[in-house]
C-alpha cells in the first residue's frame, strides 16, 4: 500500500501529473473573483471565506478523473484488482494521494488568497483549519465519484455533476466553520459536524468505490 | 477431458457472457501444476471474457471456478505501464505490491537490463509488452492467466517469452494462454479448442451491464 502511495504521489509530480494544476485554478480563480466583485474591501471580505472554500472545492473537483480514469485505460486498474490488495485499500490509498497532492497544498496556500480577498487575519487560522478538516471529505467522496465513472470515456462532466451535489454538506459546514472564524463566533458545532462528515466518509465511501470498481471492472 | 488427482485450477460447466450475449457454456477443463492450456478460437469467441473471469475479474453466469484466491496473475491486452516512470520503478512498484524483493531476475529475462532508466512511455511496442511479461515472473504466482501474450514480440522476444512460461511450469507452476502461434511448449501445453463450447448466440435476459 505504501508502494501505491509512493507511486502515485510520484506520478502526481512527473509530466502531465496535474500537480499544481489545482493550485494553479485556485489561485486564477480567486483573482478573476477579485475582479469581478470589484475594488470594494467591504464586500470582498465579506464574502472572502466562502469565495475561499468555493474555489477549493472546484479546484479539487479538477483532477478527481484521473485518480482512476488512468489506471483503468493503461490496464494496472486490473492488475490492482487481482494483487494482493483489496480494492478497499487501493480505493482508500488514491483518496489519500488526492488529498495530499489537492487539499493539502490548498489548505496552505488558501491564507495568501485570503490576503487577496482582505480577509480578516484573524479568521486566517480558521480558514486554513477548516480547510484541512474538510478537504479529506472531498478527496474522498470524488474517489467514490471516480469510481462510479471509470468505464466511461470522458466521464468527467458526468463525474462532477454527481460529485458536485455529494459536495454540498461539506462546504456548507466548511465554509461556515471559516466564516464564524472571521467574525470570532462559537464555531464548535459546524467544526464537529464538518469532521464528522470527513470521517464517515472516510469509513464509508472506500468500501463503496470498491464495490463500483468491480462492477466496472467486469 | 480427464480430471486427476489435484488439479491446480478446475473448471466445471462454467458459462461466461459479455454485453448481455452468452458467448460461452459449459466449459469444462482442469490444469495440473507444470501444464499449459492453450486456448484456441477465432476473435470475439470469448477468450478474454474467459480469462477475465478465471481470474475473478468478472463473474461467471454459472458454474464453478476452482481457483485458491491469491495463486493467479492475469496479463491482458494492455501493459499496465505508466508512461512517465522509468522502467525499474514501474516494475519495482509490482514488485512491492506482490511483496518481491528483487526486480534483476525479472529484467534479465527479457534483456531489459540496459533500458532499466528510460521512460517507460519512451519504449516501443514491443518493448514495452517484454516490461508487462516480466511483471508475471515477480508476481510470484503459480497459475499465469495470459491474454494474447505475444502481440507485438519479434521472434527472439517470442523464444525468451517460451522460455519463460517454460521455466514457470519446470517450476510447478501453471498457466493458461490464449494465442494464435505455437510457442514450442509440446508435451506440456494441451490445446482446447473453444470451438466446443459456443454458445448459440443467445441474447440474456437479465442482462447485468453497465448501469450508466
Amino acid at each position: 500500500m505504501k508502494a501505491l502511495l509512493l507511486r502515485d504521489l510520484r506520478l502526481s509530480i512527473r509530466a502531465g501529473g496535474g500537480f499544481g494544476l489545482g493550485l494553479a485554478f485556485f489561485l486564477i480563480l480567486i483573482l478573476l473573483v477579485a475582479f469581478g466583485l470589484g475594488p470594494n474591501p467591504a464586500l470582498l471580505s465579506q464574502a472572502a471565506a466562502g469565495l475561499l472554500w468555493l474555489g477549493a472545492l472546484l479546484a479539487c473537483l479538477l483532477s478527481l478523473d484521473r485518480i482512476f480514469a488512468l489506471d483503468f485505460e493503461d490496464g494496472s486498474l486490473d492488475l490492482l484488482a487481482t494483487a494482493p490488495i483489496p480494492l478497499e485499500a487501493v480505493a482508500a490509498v488514491k483518496a489519500l494521494a488526492h488529498w495530499l497532492t489537492t487539499g493539502l497544498p490548498l489548505a496552505f496556500i488558501a491564507p495568501l488568497l485570503g490576503l487577496m480577498l482582505d480577509l480578516p487575519f484573524a479568521g486566517f487560522p480558521w480558514l486554513m483549519g477548516s480547510l484541512l478538516l474538510g478537504t479529506p471529505a472531498l478527496s474522498i467522496i470524488g474517489t467514490f465519484g471516480a469510481a462510479l465513472t471509470v468505464g466511461l470515456k470522458r466521464g468527467g462532466l458526468l463525474l462532477s455533476l454527481l460529485v458536485l451535489p455529494l459536495y454540498v454538506p461539506t462546504l456548507i459546514f466548511g465554509a461556515e466553520v471559516a466564516r464564524r472564524g472571521v467574525e470570532g463566533l462559537p464555531l464548535a458545532t459546524p467544526a464537529l459536524l464538518l469532521a464528522g462528515i470527513s470521517l464517515v466518509s472516510m469509513a464509508l465511501l472506500p468500501v463503496a468505490a470498491a464495490a463500483c470498481l468491480r462492477i466496472n471492472l467486469r | 477431458m480427464a480430471v486427476s488427482d489435484n488439479p491446480i485450477l478446475q473448471v466445471e460447466d462454467v458459462s461466461v457472457a459479455r454485453g448481455g450475449q452468452l458467448l460461452l457454456k459449459h466449459i469444462a477443463f482442469a490444469v495440473q501444476p507444470g501444464a499449459a492450456l492453450i486456448l484456441k478460437a477465432p476473435n470475439g469467441f470469448g477468450k478474454t471474457t474467459l480469462l477475465r473471469a478465471l481470474a475473478g475479474l468478472q463473474p461467471v453466469l454459472s458454474g464453478q471456478v476452482h481457483l485458491d484466491p491469491d495463486t493467479a496473475v492475469y496479463a491482458g491486452h494492455t501493459d499496465g505501464l505508466k508512461p512517465t516512470l522509468s522502467v525499474a520503478e514501474n516494475l519495482r512498484f509490482w514488485a512491492d505490491i506482490f511483496g518481491t524483493q528483487t526486480i534483476t531476475d525479472s529484467l534479465r529475462l527479457f534483456g531489459l537490463e540496459a533500458l532499466q532508466t528510460r521512460l517507460a512511455g519512451s519504449l516501443s511496442a514491443g518493448q514495452k509488452r517484454r516490461l508487462g511479461l516480466s511483471r508475471l515472473w515477480l508476481a510470484k504466482r503459480r497459475v499465469w492467466l495470459l491474454d494474447e501474450p505475444t502481440v507485438s514480440l519479434d521472434q527472439q522476444a517470442v523464444g525468451q517469452f517460451a522460455a519463460m512460461v517454460g521455466a514457470h511450469l519446470q517450476a510447478g507452476g501453471a498457466a493458461v494462454i490464449a494465442t494464435h502461434i505455437d510457442l514450442g511448449l509440446d508435451a506440456r501445453a494441451q490445446i482446447l479448442d473453444l470451438a466446443q463450447f459456443k454458445a448459440k448466440g443467445a441474447a440474456l435476459e437479465r442482462a447485468d451491464e453497465a448501469f450508466l
